[in-house]
C-alpha cells in the first residue's frame, strides 16, 4: 500500500480487507484502495475478479449477501465503517448504485427519486434536489411520472444514478454503469457523471470491465484479479501498461486493434498471479 | 316478473358487507404489499382482537373507548412481536415457510382465545341502535352502515400513506426490491415490523365490527377465509383492488344466497365467492389491480 506522503487525508480508505462469503468462500484477500476527495477512481478487472464485492464491502450490502469482512478495516473521513449498516453508511455519505440498473419498477421515476432521500432529513431541500437531478437528466423529467419498470435501459441507469445523488452523498459507488448499454448512451452517462462530480464534488469510485471509457475519466486506477489488487497507479499510467493494453483494451504495442485469435496461445492465459 | 325491492335488499347488503371484508383484506393487502408475506392468520386476528374487546366490555365492564384503545394497543403489539420473533428469522426464506408459519399460528391462534377467554359465544355490544334503517326499497341495518364507514375511512388512510407519505413511499420500495432499498438507506426490517402492526390495527377494527354482528368465539376467525376471494378478485397488493373485491364478493354472495337459497335449500353463500374466486384465477392471475410483473424483452 503506497502511502501518498503529505497528501491530504483520502476521502476512503480500504485497507487490506478479506471478505468470506457464507463463512467459507474467500473472495477477497487483502484488497487496498483509497479515493481522494472529489477524485474518481477505477476499479478494473474482469468477471469475478471481486470489484462488486469491494463496492458491496464499503456499503455494508455484502450482508445482505452473507457475506463479510473478516480481516482489515474500511475508513470513511477517518472513521471505520465496514461494521455499520447499509443504512447507517448511506447516512454517512456514502451510496452504492448497484449493477444491472436495480430501479424499484412498480414506483414512478420520481417516486424512486424520492425514495433517494430517504436518510436526508431535510423536507425543503427535496423540490430543488429533484430539479438538480432533471436538470443533470432531463429525459427523467419527461418520464417522471411514468413507472420505472416500462422506462428503458438507459433511463432507469440514469434513474438509479439520479436516485444516488438524491442522498447527496460525498462518495458514489457505481458498479458496472456501462453493462448492457449502447455505446453512445454509456458516453452519455459518463459525461453526466463527471460532471456531477465537477460540479458536486461528488467522489466516485467506479468499477467497470470497460476500461478504457473508465480510464478516460478516472484519475486513479487499480485492476484487481481473482480478489486481489495486482496493479495500480495514475490512470494514465494504467492506460500505457501494455498487458493493460493487450487484456482489456484489446490492443496491441502498436497501439491497433487486434483479434483475440492471434494471441498466442501461452499469452492468453497469462495472469499476474498464479 | 323481477321484484326490484328484493333486488335493491340484496344489493344494499351486500354492498356494505363487500365493504366490511374489504377492511379485513386490506390487512392481508398491507403485510403482503411491504413484506411478500401470505397471512393466513388474517382471520384469527380479527378473532383474537374480537375476543379482547369483548372480554374488556363484558368481563371487566370497561368502557368501549378503553376496551377498543386496549384492544387496538394489543394488536399493533401483537403485530411488531410477531414480525420480530417469528417472521424475521424466515426473510430469505422460500416463500412457502412463511406460508407454513402463518397457518401454524392460525391455529395456535383458534386454541389461544377460548383456552383464554372460554369458548363459549360472547356478546361484543355497540351503543348503536339494532333497528334497521329503512330509506325507500333499502333496509339498512346501522352495524352495517358503521362498519361500511369505518372501511372506507381506512381503506382511504392507508391509500394515501401508500401513494403520498415518504414512509408509504419507502414502504412500497421495500416491497419492489428488499436489497435495493437497503442501498438507499431504508431500514427494511423496520417496515415490515410498521405493516404487520398496520394489519393489527385493521384486524382490531375488523374484530370490532365482525364481532358485533356474528358474537365472538372461534367461528368469527371464518372471515379470514373470505379474505382469499376479495385478494384473488382486487389484487394481493392493491388497495383499490381490496375495496373492489370486497364489493364484489358482498355483492355475490347475497344475490346468489338471495336467488339460488330457495331452490337448493342455503348454503350459496359460502361457496359462491370461490367459485368466482377460481374462475377469476383463470381469466386474470394478479387480479383486477394487481402488480403486473414487468418483463423486459
Amino acid at each position: 500500500m503506497s502511502g501518498v506522503g503529505g497528501a491530504p487525508r483520502p476521502l476512503l480508505s480500504v485497507n487490506n480487507i478479506e471478505v468470506i462469503y457464507d463463512h467459507v468462500i474467500l473472495v477477497l484477500k487483502g484488497v487496498s484502495l483509497q479515493v481522494p476527495e472529489g477524485g474518481i477512481v477505477a476499479l478494473l478487472g474482469g468477471n469475478g475478479a471481486g470489484k462488486s464485492t469491494t463496492l458491496k464491502a464499503v456499503s455494508g450490502l455484502l450482508r445482505t449477501e452473507r457475506g463479510e469482512v473478516t480481516k482489515g478495516n474500511i475508513e470513511f473521513l477517518g472513521e471505520a465503517i465496514h461494521r455499520k449498516d447499509p443504512a447507517e453508511v448511506v447516512r454517512r455519505g456514502i451510496v452504492q448504485v448497484m449493477e444491472g440498473r436495480h430501479v424499484f419498477e412498480h414506483l414512478t421515476v420520481e417516486e424512486n427519486l424520492l425514495t433517494g432521500a430517504y436518510t436526508r432529513r431535510n423536507g425543503r431541500a427535496l423540490s430543488q434536489d429533484l430539479d438538480l437531478v432533471y436538470r443533470y437528466f432531463p429525459r427523467l423529467r419527461e418520464r417522471r411520472q411514468v413507472k420505472a419498470g416500462y422506462v428503458s435501459g438507459g433511463e432507469q441507469q440514469m434513474l438509479a444514478i439520479g436516485r444516488a445523488l438524491m442522498a447527496r452523498p460525498k462518495l458514489m459507488l457505481l458498479d458496472e454503469p456501462s453493462m448492457g448499454l449502447a455505446p453512445m448512451l454509456v458516453n452519455e452517462i459518463f459525461d453526466i457523471v463527471s460532471r456531477m462530480n465537477r460540479e458536486e464534488g461528488v467522489a466516485v469510485l467506479l468499477a467497470e470491465q470497460n476500461a478504457a471509457m473508465a480510464l478516460r475519466f478516472a484519475q486513479y486506477g487499480y485492476v484487481m484479479e481473482n480478489g486481489r489488487v495486482v496493479l495500480d497507479g495514475d490512470a494514465r499510467t494504467i492506460g500505457q501498461n501494455e498487458d493493460i493494453k493487450e487484456f482489456y483494451l484489446g490492443l496491441t504495442g502498436l497501439g491497433q486493434r487486434k483479434s483475440y485469435r492471434d494471441v498466442k496461445h501461452y499469452r492468453r492465459r497469462k495472469r499476474w498471479l498464479s | 316478473m323481477v321484484d326490484w325491492q328484493f333486488f335493491a335488499l340484496l344489493l344494499s347488503n351486500g354492498v356494505l358487507i363487500g365493504l366490511m371484508y374489504s377492511l379485513i383484506a386490506l390487512g392481508f393487502v398491507l403485510v403482503y404489499k411491504a413484506t411478500d408475506a401470505i397471512n393466513f392468520a388474517q382471520g384469527e386476528f380479527v378473532m383474537i382482537a374480537g375476543f379482547l374487546v369483548a372480554v374488556a366490555l363484558g368481563a371487566y365492564g370497561a368502557p368501549l373507548w378503553l376496551a377498543v384503545a386496549l384492544a387496538l394497543a394489543v394488536m399493533i403489539a401483537f403485530g411488531f412481536g410477531l414480525e420480530r420473533v417469528m417472521l424475521r428469522p424466515l426473510i430469505g426464506r422460500p416463500i412457502v415457510a412463511v406460508i407454513m408459519a402463518t397457518i401454524g399460528l392460525a391455529a395456535i391462534l383458534r386454541g389461544f382465545g377460548p383456552l383464554m377467554w372460554g369458548a363459549e359465544t360472547k356478546p361484543l355490544p355497540l351503543p348503536i341502535p339494532d333497528e334497521p334503517i329503512v330509506w325507500g326499497p333499502f333496509f339498512i341495518p346501522p352495524i352495517q352502515l358503521l362498519g361500511a364507514g369505518v372501511s372506507l375511512l381506512f381503506l382511504a388512510i392507508f391509500g394515501w400513506f401508500f401513494l403520498r407519505s415518504r414512509q408509504g413511499i419507502a414502504m412500497r420500495a421495500v416491497a419492489d426490491s428488499q436489497q435495493v432499498a437497503m442501498a438507499m438507506g431504508v431500514n427494511v426490517e423496520r417496515y415490515f415490523a410498521l405493516a404487520w402492526a398496520m394489519t393489527g390495527i385493521v384486524s382490531a377494527l375488523g374484530g370490532l365490527i365482525w364481532g358485533n354482528l356474528l358474537g365472538v368465539d372461534v367461528h368469527l376467525a371464518l372471515v379470514g377465509f373470505k379474505v382469499f376471494p376479495v385478494v384473488i378478485l382486487g389484487g394481493l397488493d392493491s388497495i383499490p383492488g381490496a375495496i373492489i373485491g370486497g364489493l364484489i364478493v358482498g355483492i355475490v354472495e347475497n344475490v346468489a344466497a338471495g336467488y339460488i337459497d330457495p331452490w337448493v335449500g342455503g348454503g350459496t353463500k359460502d361457496f359462491a365467492p370461490y367459485v368466482l374466486m377460481i374462475l377469476a384465477l383463470m381469466i386474470r392471475p394478479y387480479g383486477i389491480f394487481g402488480k403486473q410483473i414487468i418483463e423486459r424483452v
